[in-house]
């Protein structure tokens, strides 16, 4: 079972590789742990706390935290939507935490109505074409980034590149063709 | 629908409160309501039925907001989303 004291290493652990930091508000930080687990322990993943999810993870897996938004809202705004991750200026206590406007787009929120109870995927799928139909209507693309070559197969390219972190405009999407 | 009622002193105004379980603001907008004494019902939209969920998604969108925790409705009128205190002072005149 997953502990708080996982959450946090991992929270820290994330802020530190991508060069952002934590709440520095604890009892806030503390319940958004608590919220991180209780996700974990009913999803099998640990869902943004601050957002509804849907308890499929193909249709959640932009909202795992850290999210996919996180990076850009912290660089835009100075905290992610849930304000557990934070730009120095704010962790510094130089600039305050405000109520940031939701960057997930509307289609990928009405995920999370409607669809709970209908039984999630019986097996794991062994080839990426399987993924690509069963994954509830959702186009999964291969996008590779330009600069590193770091290659991903998701809806849309990351915001940022987790190896070289280029940006989004950087990611080109991959098609294959067989040749004859 | 079940709502959770939350009694207190200050009943002046009928509010009610979307929120999720999981979620820290929402707990920051229930506490300051508490502190203030102020009377509301709230729903975890997070634990509620598919149907539920798809009713407070309505309701939300009826009232010109957007599904976003937390939403609070004050006096079936005014439509607060986040945890703004100074909009909610404001409406609750307190």
């Amino acid at each position: 079972m997953i502990t708080l004291e996982r959450v946090r290493q991992r929270a820290e652990s994330d802020a530190k590789t991508n060069g952002c930091y934590l709440n520095p508000d604890q009892d806030f930080l503390n319940d958004l742990f608590e919220g991180l687990k209780k996700n974990e322990e009913r999803y099998g993943y640990p869902s943004c706390p601050c957002r509804l999810a849907s308890g499929r993870f193909e249709l959640d897996r932009d909202i795992i935290c850290p999210c996919d938004y996180r990076d850009p809202d912290v660089a835009q705004y100075g905290c992610c939507y849930c304000a557990l991750y934070v730009r120095k200026d704010v962790f510094e206590g130089k600039t305050l935490i405000q109520t940031i406007p939701e960057r997930r787009p509307k289609e990928k929120q009405d995920r999370a109505y409607g669809i709970i109870g209908e039984s999630p995927l019986e097996k794991a799928p062994e080839t990426v074409a399987v993924v690509a139909v069963k994954s509830s209507g959702i186009m999964m693309k291969m996008w590779y980034c330009k600069q590193c070559g770091y290659v991903c197969f998701r809806e849309d390219p990351p915001y940022i590149c987790p190896i070289c972190k280029a940006k989004r405009e950087m990611f080109a999407e991959l098609t294959m063709h067989t040749v004859s | 629908m079940e709502s959770v009622k939350v009694p207190g002193k200050n009943n002046k105004h009928k509010v009610l409160m979307y929120a999720l379980s999981t979620c820290a603001w929402c707990k920051l907008t229930k506490q300051f309501l508490r502190d203030n004494s102020v009377e509301y019902e709230y729903m975890d939209v997070d634990l509620c039925s598919e149907k539920d969920r798809e009713k407070v998604k309505r309701d939300i969108l009826n009232r010109g907001g957007e599904p976003s925790y937390p939403t609070l409705i004050i006096d079936d009128k005014v439509l607060i989303s986040g945890f703004r205190k100074d909009k909610i002072r404001e409406a609750l005149e307190i």
